[in-house]
């Protein structure tokens, strides 16, 4: 039974969804573009923000504080992370990239675990945006929801704004490609992957805190949201932020239309309760598909990196 | 080198310290009782595991650390929630520390491989937590008992429920994996209504938007949700936020439910209806002592997990006592075992054929009591109430 409003409504999920990856993705890109590091840690830097919006939010009754708190966190923690330990890595192959930063998902879910405790954290739905907005008749939209992807549009804006025409934006352009050009002319190279490293993490703390009044606030949060990132970088291309947005929206999309029409569409085809485990299992595969038909078109991901 | 021939007679003066420490007290004493507990105490899930081994310890804690008279002693293992450390682990428990007792385990995956392992060992395995359908009817063994619940139960008190309330128009989601496959019958094998739609979500699936949308379309009556830790934190969640829980009353497992995860998700959990076979206000005296020694000692409120945790302990006490200490001869500890001669938390509490609970389950709803928002029981379902596979088991 598919009608308009059921359409528009999936489209919207999908959308939401798809910004919220881009977050994580962007960051990701990122550091995997510009520094070739691949950081399994990242999903830590989302359960971070998480963690410190609920317990900020709870203590002082502020969405937005919860927020900037968790941005806080999230980006000094990266630097911190990527000043001590993970600057030893950039030069070593991605085996060890793999070991140290699967190590550091551990360390941070253990340290997660003994300073809040094991139990999933609450963090509510600030009291402005808890209602439903019924913009499609029959459908009442949430309109967190709708936050989610007003404030995901802005920072891809504001993201290709710094990329594009600020200073920082060309040394990272230009840090990808031509690194040693780069450190020649005196632009201290370290210093400018800690902030990109920095940057990267303050987006995955955001997604944390913006996620945390939809879903469970617990540990090992960060791992589920980790794998359909790296996805979403692969498709989008790697070191592309355009891509990473393309890529998001895409995955999104196709995941949220995959659950919620499939069922529908494998009944006609089959018997009830055969349609339904089917579906439910292409549904979970639509995406790694997705990937394999992009990777068969472009090797190298829709977008190329900047330069290469 | 020097160095090395310092420490040398240092290490073995060290470690002939250590084993007499170790060996005399045995010479001393009897033989004590050992339990290996493999359970979650690590990663998603934990809260689960902890709350099972703070049960179980506080039972051993009021039996001043002898379960029926005898010096206990419990080696604590953490399975992550993997399959292949819980076999490991148990795998060492059975050969090296050789153990009597093995219990702890979370989750039915993990049961299944490794209970049978443990019961072909001789050695007995007491489960606080999973039932699956399996270890109930064909694969039941006479060194296996459950003194939580077979898996299907309380789905099968939440189908009787809706049922009894009219309902008859209903909406069903579980994750597509067993367990999720055994809820979805467990409920349909009591209730009589129609199937407005039955959607199998992914295994860890976080954002459930797409299925809400489908599901506010289908205009169901009620809707039944089976998603254990996270996931269903995530879901009544953002079915709050959807606003469909002003129009579509929702039902659910305990497991959804429990303390823990109703301070995750707050005022958007109340007015929710579950099932268990146990809460903290059940009204006798082995609860009240319960409820009240595991506030003091852990300053939270105690889990359905916990309860069964700490039923463990006292099943393990009661039977302990009864062979008087002595675990030599296997059939007589299993007889004892058999007849639970406990003050269950629950109330009445027997073993049935299969070694599973024979017990009443109760629906509860979801209230704010003050600030604190919790369960309190509404009405009892079932009562001295069975699992499906009994009869399948042959023992």
């Amino acid at each position: 039974m598919l009608t308009i409003e059921l359409f528009f409504e999936q489209s919207l999920n999908g959308l939401q969804q798809g910004v919220m990856l881009f977050l994580m993705a962007a960051g990701l890109t990122l550091v995997f573009g510009i520094m070739h590091l691949i950081n399994l840690a990242h999903g830590s830097l989302y359960m971070i923000g998480a963690y410190v919006a609920a317990s900020v939010t709870q203590a002082s009754d502020s969405f937005v504080l919860g927020i900037l708190a968790a941005l806080g966190a999230a980006g000094l923690t990266g630097m911190l992370l990527e000043f001590s330990a993970l600057r030893r890595l950039y030069n070593r192959d991605h085996l060890d990239q793999v070991l140290a930063t699967f190590g550091m998902i551990l360390f941070f879910n253990e340290l997660v675990k003994i300073l809040w405790g094991p139990q999933a954290l609450f963090l509510s739905t600030p009291e402005l945006l808890s209602g439903t907005l019924e913009f499609i008749p029959g459908a009442p939209y949430p309109s967190y929801r709708l936050f989610i992807i007003g404030a995901g549009l802005i920072v891809a804006l504001l993201l290709r704004h710094l990329i594009i025409h600020t200073r920082v934006g060309m040394l990272i352009r230009a840090g990808a490609t031509h690194r040693e050009m780069v450190g020649a002319l005196g632009v201290n190279i370290d210093q400018l992957y800690t902030i990109v490293f920095g940057i990267g993490a303050m987006l995955a703390g955001l997604a944390g805190a913006l996620a945390g009044p939809m879903l469970a606030v617990e540990v090992g949060m960060g791992e589920k949201i980790l794998i359909l990132t790296f996805v979403v970088i692969i498709i989008g291309g790697i070191g592309s932020v355009r891509g990473a947005l393309v890529g998001a929206l895409l995955v999104g999309m196709v995941d949220t239309y995959g659950r919620a029409f499939l069922p529908t569409i494998m009944r006609e085809l089959l018997d009830p309760a055969s349609a339904d485990t089917v579906a439910a299992s292409m549904s979970s595969v639509a995406i790694y598909v997705l990937m394999a038909v992009v990777l068969i078109w472009k090797p190298r991901g829709l977008f190329q990196a900047y330069g290469s | 080198m020097k160095k090395k021939k310092h420490l040398l007679p240092l290490f073995m003066a060290g470690a002939m310290a250590l084993s007499a420490g170790f060996t005399s007290p045995a010479v001393q004493a009897a033989e004590p009782l050992k339990i290996g507990m493999i359970t979650t105490l690590s990663g998603g899930g934990a809260s689960l595991g902890i709350d099972i081994r703070d049960g179980f310890m506080l039972g051993l804690k009021m039996k001043d650390g002898k379960l029926g008279g005898v010096e206990t002693q419990v080696i604590e293992v953490d399975d992550a929630r993997k399959v292949g450390n819980a076999k490991q682990i148990a795998t060492r428990m059975i050969k090296q520390d050789d153990v009597d007792i093995v219990t702890g385990i979370v989750w039915s995956n993990l049961a299944m491989a490794v209970v049978p392992s443990v019961t072909r060992a001789g050695k007995f395995y007491i489960s606080p937590n999973a039932g699956p359908s399996a270890l109930a009817g064909k694969k039941c063994h006479e060194n296996y008992f459950n003194v939580a619940w077979q898996n299907d139960n309380l789905h099968e008190a939440a189908g009787q429920y809706v049922t009894d309330k009219g309902l008859k128009n209903v909406y069903l989601m579980a994750p597509n994996y067993p367990a999720g496959k055994d809820a979805i019958a467990g409920f349909k094998r009591f209730y009589k209504g129609d199937v407005a739609g039955e959607v199998y979500t992914k295994l860890g699936q976080v954002d459930y938007a797409a299925e809400l949308a489908n599901l506010r379309a289908a205009k169901p009556d009620a809707v039944y949700f089976f998603l254990p830790g996270g996931m269903g934190i995530n879901f009544v969640k953002q079915y709050s936020q959807a606003g469909l829980n002003a129009e579509t009353p929702l039902f659910g497992p305990a497991f959804s439910f429990d303390e823990g995860i109703l301070k995750a998700v707050g005022d958007a959990a109340v007015g929710v209806y579950n099932t268990s076979q146990w809460n903290k206000d059940i009204d006798n005296p082995a609860n009240t002592s319960f409820v009240k020694a595991f506030k003091e000692t852990y300053g939270r409120n105690p889990s359905l997990y916990a309860s069964q945790g700490y039923d463990a302990a006292l099943l393990i006490d009661s039977a302990v006592a009864s062979v008087g200490g002595d675990l030599s001869d296997d059939g007589k500890f299993r007889d004892a075992l058999r007849k639970a001669e406990f003050d269950s938390v629950r109330g009445d509490f027997k073993f049935g054929s299969n070694q599973h609970p024979v017990q009443d389950i109760y629906v509860r709803v979801v209230h704010k009591d003050g600030d604190i928002v919790t369960n309190k029981i509404v009405s009892k379902v079932f009562s001295a109430h069975q699992d499906a596979y009994a009869t399948e088991c042959k023992l």
